[in-house]
């Protein structure tokens, strides 16, 4: 048995923030791509002429009732085989980004259907057209109504960016296995990158709150 | 002639709602500058005509016209989509739930509808809101959220909201109805102000001194059809058919 030693963390920190970095640059871009599409495919599966509607909502279950792993793996390695080839990094945040995007496309898709009719014909009234009253009446609404749940994704998102490491992309895990590999100390690594995500975690957390603080008093 | 060419026409209006005909051929005229109060029992239809009026409701039958447009043009899809559009413009709707957006501050619902539709510069459609704010007494919550604000309070910027794209006529659905009886009378001031102005509503209403105080003339619904029509005093010293009359001793009396 050894005992536990933190000092083996020390010539790898470096190696640990850039793989925190990683990790924080994954949850942002695939978070932003997961919401913007969460957005277009509530909208396409309400609102689209069946032709669009319809295969976006076949993607959704498909995306629902398969395992992230295996999506990266199809974006990463399956569309190789078509001539389709994506670096690590963008196939990991398109497979996250897409996958989370489903989940955020189901709530935004709820929340549009809460918003009250009231709001609607009260833009219409005015003279908005159906897209405008969307998009400038709607779809804000439910945005903020479901900013909850979306937060919830948002976090999840955070913890299973670290999926994306089977791809071979270097963030905090993979940085946490190779030092591993190097030192043969996985409590102490495995430990100090949990500590980091949970600092990641408080970070996205406060940005939250101030987001959904703001929202609180315009609802 | 242009002069003469009713503000607000509707012939022959039928509306059903499955196989329940809730509009049983309406006809009404409103004149520039004229004020028309529309009562009559609750489910009359009153307030299927007044959405009709501004396309919320499609008819099955007749026709709506506006200042001398037609507003149910028999165009389809794209086309319909910005006619209509446009001719909403040129109406305000004011709901009795106000229908204020509330992601968005007083200002901000007020100068979204001139900037957005008419390409409005936003520094002037913030000086016309700030004037209709002053107008309905509102100033001080030009930053405010709707949720801040009473009912009252929420009805006068719905107005304002309104009057922001300058209107031809203004359309009231039961502007008070949702309001403590404490609010209902800021908000009948606004409409009175607008009266002296000169500007064309229709109302409906279940206020029946307010609309004697207030309307040119006064038309009662009942089951879908217009009963009696004629001004005020008329309506309601001397109405001539009996279903206005028991309608209006239960109004009165209470
Ligand atoms: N969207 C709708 N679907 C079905 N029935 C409706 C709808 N809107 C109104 N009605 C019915 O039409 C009738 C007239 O309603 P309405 O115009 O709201 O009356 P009023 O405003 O005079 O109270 C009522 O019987 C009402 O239940
Ligand atoms: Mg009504």
């Amino acid at each position: 048995m050894q005992g536990l030693d933190f000092a083996v963390i020390a010539p790898y920190w470096d190696l640990l923030l850039i793989g925190a970095w990683w990790t924080a640059v994954l949850t942002v871009s695939a978070g932003v791509l997961s919401f913007v599409f969460g957005i277009l495919f509530a909208v396409t599966v309400l609102y689209a002429p069946a032709i669009l509607a319809y295969p976006v909502r076949a993607f959704m279950w498909l995306f629902m009732g398969t395992p992230l792993l295996l999506q990266l793996f199809l974006i990463y390695f399956g569309l190789v085989q078509i001539g389709i080839d994506i670096p690590a990094l963008a196939a990991g945040i398109v497979g996250l980004g897409m996958h989370f995007a489903v989940y955020n496309a189901d709530v935004i898709r709820a929340g549009i259907v809460a918003v009250d009719v009231g709001q609607t014909e009260g833009a219409r009234s005015i003279g908005f057209g159906k897209w405008q009253t969307l998009r400038y009446v709607v779809i804000p609404q439910a945005i903020r109504n479901t900013a909850p749940p979306i937060g919830s994704n948002v976090i999840a998102l955070l913890k299973e960016s670290s999926i994306v490491s089977v791809i071979g992309i270097a963030e905090l895990v993979h940085s946490a296995q190779l030092a591993i590999s190097e030192t043969f100390r996985p409590f102490e690594f495995y430990i100090t990158a949990a500590a980091l995500y949970y600092i990641l975690n408080l970070v996205l957390e406060a940005a939250l709150h101030r987001f959904e603080r703001h929202v609180e008093v315009s609802r | 002639m242009s002069t003469q060419r009713p503000m607000v026409e509707v012939r022959g209006a039928r509306k059903s709602f499955g196989a329940v005909e809730v509009l049983k051929g309406i006809d009404l005229s409103v004149e520039r500058g004229q004020i028309v109060a529309i009562i009559g029992p609750s489910g009359s239809g009153k307030s299927t005509l007044l959405r009709s009026i501004n396309h919320l409701e499609t008819l099955n039958g007749g026709e709506v016209w506006l200042d001398g447009v037609q507003v149910n043009q028999p165009l389809n899809g794209q086309a319909f989509e910005r006619h209509i559009n446009k001719v909403r413009q040129q109406m305000g709707m004011v709901f009795q739930h106000f229908n204020l957006f509330p992601h968005l501050t007083v200002i901000e619902n007020i100068t979204m509808g001139p900037v957005i539709l008419k390409g409005m510069a936003k520094a002037e459609a913030r000086a016309l809101a700030h004037g209709l704010l002053s107008k309905v007494g509102l100033a001080d919550k030009i930053d405010a959220y709707p949720s801040r604000l009473s009912g009252g309070q929420k009805q006068r910027v719905a107005i304002a909201r309104a009057l922001a794209m300058q209107p031809k006529v203004m359309l009231f659905d039961e502007a008070t109805s949702a309001l403590d009886p404490e609010l209902v009378d800021e908000v009948n001031a606004v409409m009175k102000q607008l009266a002296a102005e000169h500007m064309t509503m229709l109302i409906v209403t279940h206020e029946m001194r307010f609309a004697g105080e207030v309307a040119d003339r006064v038309l009662f619904m009942d089951g879908g059809v217009v009963v009696e029509e004629g001004p005020p005093a008329d309506i309601f010293r001397a109405p001539q058919k009996e279903r206005t009359r028991s309608f209006l001793k239960k109004y009165l009396s209470a």
